[in-house]
């Protein structure tokens, strides 16, 4: 069932057409941009390296290519603006972006959760229609008989079982 | 760009002279609470209930219940 689940969906992405053609040839489609080639160095936005190996923004307008040209000069010509359009051209996140986290947590959190319960009605599913009966060695009677020796052999009578057993009236403390 | 230069050396040093005194200190007050919230109260039940207590006569209330299998209940 999932298997025929998984063919409809490579169908529906064009899984025939991705067969035909060469990954190289598919890259060069503009089809699909999550393809990456890791044989060129690549962005990342990582605490550690301030200065990735390539600019974010490679492909620039005919004006963002005009502020590169300003910023070849004196930098104190550059506005406000200008510096953080720079930025931009060659960051994609900044640091307090980068530290800032999300609320995923909750939803893995609740996904556990939603699993854990899933778990537990098949744990009592099990228990009701799998497990056998339970061991005679449980049942009231012989519980009662077990513990009535274990009185008599003065288990524990310092602290456990036997201290809390009133010896002379006969009953629990 | 006038930031005082930061310390270079002797980090592990600093850390420890402040973390060790703490860690010793806290390690003698764990092991002080469970001597006087555990052990000396238990040394202290163990020496109540020996005190005044007749193993033969629990001996005899025992053989009575019938636990032992080398002494019989006194058939009476």
């Amino acid at each position: 069932m999932l298997a025929s689940r998984a063919l409809v969906r490579g169908l529906q992405s064009g899984f025939w057409r991705r067969v035909s053609t060469s990954s190289a040839a598919w890259a060069a489609h503009t089809h699909d941009v999550d393809v990456v080639d890791c044989s060129v160095p690549q962005y990342n936005n990582r605490l550690d390296t301030p200065l990735p190996d390539v600019p974010f923004v490679r492909n620039l307008s005919a004006e963002q290519k005009k502020l590169k040209e300003k910023e070849k000069g004196s930098w104190t010509q550059l506005t406000k603006e200008e510096k953080l359009a720079l930025y931009r051209l060659t960051h994609e996140l900044s640091y307090a972006e980068m530290r800032q986290g999300s609320k995923e947590w909750m939803t893995v959190l609740g996904g556990i959760f939603i699993f854990l319960g899933f778990t537990g009605l098949l744990v009592w599913w099990q228990r009701v229609y799998v497990y056998g009966d339970v061991p005679h060695t449980l049942s009231e009677e012989w519980v009662a008989q077990q513990t009535q020796r274990m009185i008599d052999m003065r288990v524990n009578p310092v602290h456990g079982f036997s201290h809390k057993w009133d010896y002379e009236k006969k009953q629990w403390k | 760009m006038s930031l005082a230069k930061p310390a270079m050396r002797g980090l592990l040093a600093k850390r420890l002279r402040f973390h060790l005194p703490i860690a010793f200190g806290l390690s003698l007050v764990a092991a002080a609470a469970f001597k006087f919230t555990v052990t000396e109260p238990r040394k202290q039940a163990y020496a109540d209930f020996y005190k005044h207590y007749d193993s033969t006569k629990e001996f005899n209330a025992m053989r009575e219940a019938g636990v032992f299998e080398s002494v019989r209940p006194t058939r009476k």
